[in-house]
C-alpha cells in the first residue's frame, strides 16, 4: 500500500506494515521532550501513575532542556529547574542541559537538533507545541500535554490517530527577499488557523529544496499555527550533512511513496511570494508588508525556536548593517551556539554583533525563549504597555509577549531588521 | 470522569472562535504545577484572565472559582500551546464542560487525557443560543445541551473514538483497562 512520510513513519513506529488516516495506534517513542514550563509537571504525573520509585522507560530518551523561565528572578522558576535536576540525578538521564553551567543550550527546538538529537525517521513528542519544528529533517514530531506526556515516561508509548495529510507543493525559483517565515506566513494565510487542524503538513517542492535546514525549521515550527499535528520535509542531501555532522547513530530515511493518497495537494508557484506580516491578534492575519507601511512601531523583536537561529540573525545583519534602528531592537538568540555564532560570523569582516551594536540595538541578549511568550515580569523584552511590537516569533495573540495591549506583527528576520530602521513596518525589498 | 458525571448543570459563560491558550491561560502563570493542590487552585483563579477587559469577568474579584459550569465558544477553540495548564486551569475554576464547534487538536487531547473536562462539539454555533449566564444542563451521555428554563434542546456530536478513553477516565485508565499498563499498585 502507498504511505506518506508521515504514515510510514508511524506504521514502523507502531509495528505495522500500513496504517491509515483516522486509524488509532500505539507508537514507539524515540524521543521524549520536556523543559522547564512542563517538565515538572510531567514528573509528577509520572510518579502519581507508575510509584515514586519509577524508572522512565529509558535514560537515553528522555531529554530534558530548560528554555523557558532561566533568566529571572522568579522563585517558582528557579523552583521548577532544580526539581528537574533532582530527577536527572535521581533517573540517570544522559541527556540534561543545565541553566548556569557549561551545558546550558538555549531554546529546546534548536538544541535538539543542534545536539544531534534529531534524526529523520524517528518518533518524537515533545510538551511543547513547537515540537512540530523537527518534522524539517524528516521526522514525526507533534507537541503533547503533561499527563501524555508522563504516559510516555513510563511506556515509551503513546496511543495517537494518524493524521490525515495535507501536501503543500512550493515551487518556482525563491527571490532572495523570500524567507521561509514569508512561506509559512502566507500559507497560514490562506488556510486559517484551523486549516490544517488534526492534519499532517508536507512540505516540498523546488522550493524548499532551495533552503537551508533553518529556514526548513522556521516552516515546520509554524505547522501549529495552522493547527497541524506535524509539520514534515522528506530527508535530502542537505538533510544528511546537517544530521551527520552532528550524531554517529544509525537512522532510517523515510519517504513518501509516489501514489501516496493525500488529503489535500495546495500548489504555489513562490516566485509570486512577497515579505509580509501576519496582523494582530493571530499569525492568520497575512498582509505584504508593504501595504502596511503606515503601521509606526515601537519595538523590533528577533528570537525564539522560529526565529532566533544564526541564519535568522545573519539575515537581519544583512539589512541592518551600516543603517541606525530607530525604535527599541530586541536581539534574542536562541541557543549559546547561536549566541557564539554572532560573535563568530562574520559579514565584509565585521562580526554580526558589532553589525548590531553599531546599528544601536539594545545590548544582545542570553539565549533563553525570553518574551516570545512573555513570561514572569522580569523577562528580557516582555511588552509592559502599549507599544507595537514586529517579531520574528510565531504567535501573536492578545497578551502573547506580556502585556494585553500591545499589539504584535509577526514578520521574517528582514522585515523585521527594515522595520527596525524605518520604525514603521517596511518592505526588506528597500535595503535590498 | 465517570458516568455520574454525564448531567452537568450550570451557568454558561460565552466565547468566541480561536480562543487561543494565552487568552485560557497567559504564561506569566506557567511557573505554577498544575499537580501541586495549592498552585492547582492558584492557576484556576487565572483562568482566562488573559482576556481583553471588554469581557464579561468570569472570575469575580476576591473569587478563586468562577460562577460559571460551562462554556460555549466558537471554532477552533484552545489554540495554540500544548500548555496543559489550559484544561487544568479552566477545571479548577469549576468548568466541567465545553461546548465549542471545534477545537485545537491539543487541548481536545488533553482534556481527555486527563480527564478534567468533557470537551463536546456542537453541532452548529451556539453562542447566539445562550445568554451569558443561562441555566443550562449539558447530558454527554445523550449528547444534548438544553436551556432549563425554555427547556430547548441542542444536538451535540458523540465523543466517537474517544468516548473510551474520557469514559475511563483519561489516558491511564483507558490504557490500565485495555491491558496496555498494569494497574496501579
Amino acid at each position: 500500500m502507498s504511505q506518506t512520510i508521515t504514515e510510514k513513519i508511524l506504521a514502523r513506529a507502531a509495528g505495522q506494515n500500513s496504517v491509515k488516516p483516522g486509524e488509532n495506534i500505539w507508537v514507539n517513542t524515540d524521543i521524549l521532550l520536556t523543559h522547564d514550563i512542563c517538565g515538572p509537571g510531567t514528573i509528577e504525573v509520572f510518579k502519581r501513575e507508575f510509584g515514586i520509585n519509577a524508572k522512565v522507560w529509558d535514560p537515553e530518551k528522555v531529554i530534558i532542556i530548560p528554555d523557558h523561565y532561566i533568566y529571572t528572578k522568579d522563585e517558582k522558576a528557579q523552583r521548577n529547574i532544580n526539581s528537574l535536576r533532582k530527577f536527572v540525578k535521581e533517573q540517570g538521564l544522559k541527556y540534561y542541559y543545565d541553566p548556569g553551567t557549561p551545558t546550558y543550550k538555549g531554546v529546546c527546538h534548536v538544541a535538539l537538533p543542534q545536539e544531534g538529537h534529531v534524526r529523520p525517521g524517528e518518533v518524537i513528542f515533545g510538551t511543547d507545541s513547537h515540537t512540530c519544528t523537527h518534522g524539517a529533517l524528516g521526522a514525526f514530531a507533534t507537541g503533547i500535554g503533561n499527563t501524555d506526556a508522563g504516559f510516555v515516561m513510563g511506556t515509551g508509548k503513546l496511543l495517537i490517530k494518524v493524521p490525515p495529510t495535507l501536501r503543500f507543493n512550493l515551487n518556482g525559483k525563491l527571490p532572495a527577499y523570500v524567507t521561509g517565515k514569508d512561506i509559512i506566513l502566507r500559507i497560514i494565510g490562506d488556510i486559517g488557523v484551523d486549516g490544517a487542524n488534526y492534519c499532517a503538513m508536507e512540505f516540498r517542492g523546488t522550493a524548499i529544496e532551495q533552503l537551508n535546514i533553518e529556514e526548513r525549521m522556521t516552516i515546520c515550527n509554524m505547522a501549529i499555527e495552522a493547527g497541524g499535528k506535524n509539520g514534515i520535509i522528506e530527508p535530502d542531501d542537505k538533510t544528511l550533512d546537517y544530521i551527520r555532522a552532528r550524531t554517529k547513530k544509525s537512522f532510517e530515511v523515510v519517504k513518501s511513496d509516489p501514489n501516496a493518497k493525500i488529503s489535500k495537494d495546495f500548489n504555489y508557484d513562490v516566485s509570486s511570494f512577497v515579505p509580509c506580516v501576519a496582523q494582530p491578534h493571530l499569525p492568520s492575519n497575512y498582509a505584504p508588508a508593504k501595504d502596511k507601511g503606515n503601521v509606526k512601531l515601537d519595538s523590533a523583536y528577533i528570537g525564539s525556536c522560529t526565529g532566533g537561529k544564526i541564519t535568522d540573525f545573519i539575515m537581519a545583519a544583512k539589512i541592518i548593517k551600516g543603517h541606525k534602528v530607530r525604535i527599541n531592537t530586541y536581539l534574542v538568540p536562541a541557543t549559546e551556539k547561536v549566541a557564539e555564532g554572532l560573535a563568530t560570523e562574520m559579514i565584509d569582516g565585521k562580526s554580526l554583533a558589532s553589525i548590531f551594536e553599531e546599528a544601536g540595538c539594545l545590548e544582545i541578549a542570553q539565549p533563553s525563549c525570553a518574551a516570545c511568550l512573555g513570561g514572569p515580569i522580569d523577562t528580557f523584552g516582555r511588552t509592559s504597555g502599549k507599544e507595537i511590537v514586529i517579531s520574528t516569533t510565531n504567535r501573536n495573540f492578545v497578551g502573547r509577549m506580556g502585556s494585553k495591549d500591545a499589539p504584535i506583527y509577526l514578520a521574517s528576520p528582514l522585515t523585521v531588521a527594515a522595520s527596525a530602521i524605518e520604525g514603521k513596518i517596511t518592505d526588506p525589498r528597500k535595503f535590498m | 470522569m465517570g458516568n455520574d458525571n454525564s448531567i452537568i448543570i450550570g451557568k454558561v459563560y460565552i466565547l468566541d472562535d480561536n480562543i487561543d491558550t494565552d487568552l485560557i491561560i497567559p504564561a506569566e502563570y506557567l511557573n505554577l504545577v498544575p499537580t501541586i493542590p495549592d498552585e492547582y487552585r492558584k492557576l484556576g483563579s487565572y483562568a482566562l484572565s488573559g482576556l481583553p477587559n471588554n469581557y464579561a469577568r468570569f472570575i469575580k474579584d476576591w473569587q478563586v472559582t468562577s460562577e460559571y459550569s460551562v462554556i460555549v465558544a466558537g471554532k477552533n477553540f484552545g489554540c495554540g500551546s500544548s500548555r496543559e495548564h489550559a484544561v487544568t486551569a479552566l477545571a479548577a475554576a469549576g468548568i466541567k464542560a465545553v461546548v465549542a464547534e471545534s477545537y485545537a487538536r491539543i487541548f481536545f487531547r488533553n482534556a481527555v487525557a486527563t480527564g478534567e473536562l468533557y470537551p463536546m462539539e456542537s453541532e452548529k454555533t451556539l453562542r447566539n443560543a445562550f445568554k451569558l449566564g443561562t441555566q443550562i444542563e449539558v447530558n454527554t451521555n445523550k449528547g444534548t445541551i438544553t436551556d432549563i428554563a425554555s427547556q430547548k434542546v441542542f444536538k451535540l456530536k458523540p465523543l466517537g473514538a474517544v468516548g473510551p478513553v474520557v469514559a475511563a477516565g483519561g489516558i491511564f485508565g483507558y490504557a490500565r483497562a485495555t491491558g496496555m499498563i498494569s494497574k496501579k499498585k
